[in-house]
């Protein structure tokens, strides 16, 4: 199986041309058609499934089934008066968006969309994901404080601590995963999860993450209950508690503004979801299907759009779960929410960690379906 | 590989431009109306605000950052070895690996029991002891 990334596909597809230009434009093309439609899009189907969920229609007058609603908003809110608070620090203020909206949509680049849609598979993308992702923690405590305002301040303080706490079990279950692999590839760590009865080489992949071991099946529950919380969704979303602090930390953004800031939290979903999916759900990978092994050779963009299917139904699935439970949780409390943190997640997260490691040196490396089937270790 | 390092410096560069091209088309065609000071006031429910909100915060958002950097710290450093261990085991140096990687997890871990029995996790520090509040 060969791994190639966005940029050298299109070289591929198109039959040459400097490479940065196709970096440049693969990175375009990303932003501009999967995480930029996917924040405006993902309103109108959170307020489609808000109205399911309470019986009611929901948007149902621009375009046929309300559909083109996004689109509506986006000029509303661009062509609204552009507002700065008289108190604010306006240079921070600037800023504060900047920062939410590069945090979330430039960790795109190393989502898996699929083996020829990567955007940059580098060897520290376990690294480079987590460390763009924090951005959004620093845009949202700089955009509440420079607002100069008593509710976006403690929502903004609210938020920092948060996100920096949710930040140890986010990490500290991704290691399960590094354990496995033994690489920060991110691209690599899907190839693994790739597997079918009778695939050649069959030591060399072992099924879906989550299938691993029983620690490994706590662990993705734990990413996805730390994700929630980095991107301060329902329970978690003490930033913006409206019933509480007005808006939270956006309460002074107004406008495309705060449509920037909505963008940056909607994409961070589908990051926090497409990672997920990468590292505990097989990424781009059919169950017990190898693309690679068929009887017929498939074209490359063929297999790219097969792929890029595969990983947005588990992605898009998992961003369907982040919107359920908005419905169906309620918020938690301040010190109950550092106190799970700290006192809950990061010990189980240390335990599967420990787990894991034990189960690799136990059983030589193997994953629950390679001992089922008697595929012998490396 | 660096096509890759290229490839997530447009990702960073283009995003980047996003923002302000954004607000720079709504500067372009929104209509252009003149603020009040009454306007532009911080919105506190309708109140008039009473002073800056720039003012001295709780002291336990200071706590929370410091045990974070430890532990964000201690995380980074633990990366690299995770991503050797599988090799190491493959080599046979599974047992020697295991041990090196968790006597570092153990500082950390007695870090986290270290400020779990100094109270430092509580939110309310010394509610659980039944301390009350000064008058």
């Amino acid at each position: 199986m060969d791994t190639a990334s966005f940029a050298h596909s299109l070289q591929t597809w198109t039959g040459g041309g400097p490479l940065w230009i196709w970096a440049a434009l693969s990175a375009f093309l990303i932003i501009y058609l999967i995480a930029l439609p996917f924040g405006g899009f993902a309103t109108y189907v959170e307020r489609k499934v808000a109205a399911d969920f309470q019986d009611r229609i929901g948007p149902n007058r621009v375009g046929p089934y309300g559909l083109l609603q996004f689109l509506a908003d986006a000029v509303k809110m661009i062509a609204k008066e552009d507002f700065v608070p008289a108190g604010a620090d306006r240079f921070l203020y600037n800023l504060a968006p900047l920062l939410v909206v590069v945090g979330a949509c430039s960790a795109f680049a190393v989502l898996p969309l699929s083996q020829y849609l990567m955007g940059a598979d580098v060897n520290i993308g376990i690294f480079y994901i987590l460390s763009i992702s924090t951005l959004v923690a620093p845009g949202i405590l700089l955009g509440s404080w420079s607002s100069n305002n008593k509710w976006s301040l403690l929502g903004g303080l609210r938020g920092a601590a948060q996100i920096v706490s949710y930040e140890i079990p986010v990490a500290l279950s991704i290691l399960p995963v590094v354990l496995i692999s033994g690489t920060l590839q991110i691209g690599s760590i899907v190839e693994q999860q790739g597997w079918a009865p009778g695939a050649e080489n069959a030591a060399a992949y072992h099924f879906w993450n989550v299938f691993h071991n029983p620690f490994c099946f706590v662990a993705s529950i734990l990413l996805f209950i730390g994700g929630l919380a980095e991107t301060n969704r329902i329970p978690f979303d003490l930033p913006e508690a409206e019933s509480e602090l007005v808006s939270g930390f956006n309460t002074e953004f107004s406008g495309m503004r705060f449509g920037l800031y909505a963008l940056g939290e909607f994409a961070e979903i589908f990051v926090m979801s497409g990672m997920l999916t990468a590292l505990y759900l097989g990424g781009w990978h059919i169950p017990f299907l190898n693309l690679d092994s068929l009887f017929v050779k498939l074209p490359s963009g063929l297999i790219a759009l097969v792929q890029l299917g595969m990983f947005s139904i588990k992605t898009l699935s998992l961003v369907f779960v982040v919107m359920w439970l908005r419905w169906t949780l309620p918020r938690l409390r301040v010190d109950q929410l550092m106190g799970m943190c700290w006192k809950g997640l990061v010990p189980l997260a240390l335990i599967n960690l420990f787990g894991t490691a034990v189960w690799m040196w136990l059983f030589n490396g193997r994953s629950l379906a390679q001992l089922i089937f008697g595929i012998a270790g490396h | 590989m660096e096509t890759g390092y290229i490839t997530a410096l447009w990702f960073i560069v283009i995003s980047a431009v996003t923002v302000p091209l954004m607000l720079g088309i709504g500067w372009l065609i929104r209509p252009k109306v003149k603020g009040s000071e009454l306007k532009s006031q911080a919105y506190e429910c309708g109140e008039q605000p009473v002073g800056e909100a720039w003012i001295k915060f709780n002291i336990r958002f200071y706590v929370v950052a410091i045990i974070f950097i430890i532990f964000d710290v201690e995380v980074a450093t633990v990366f690299p070895a995770m991503t050797l261990y599988k090799s190491a085991i493959a080599q046979g140096a599974g047992g020697i690996a295991f041990i090196k990687i968790f006597l570092f997890i153990g500082l950390l871990l007695s870090g986290l029991v270290y400020c779990w029995v100094r109270g430092d996790l509580e939110w309310i520090k010394g509610a659980a002891q039944g301390i009350k509040p000064r008058k």
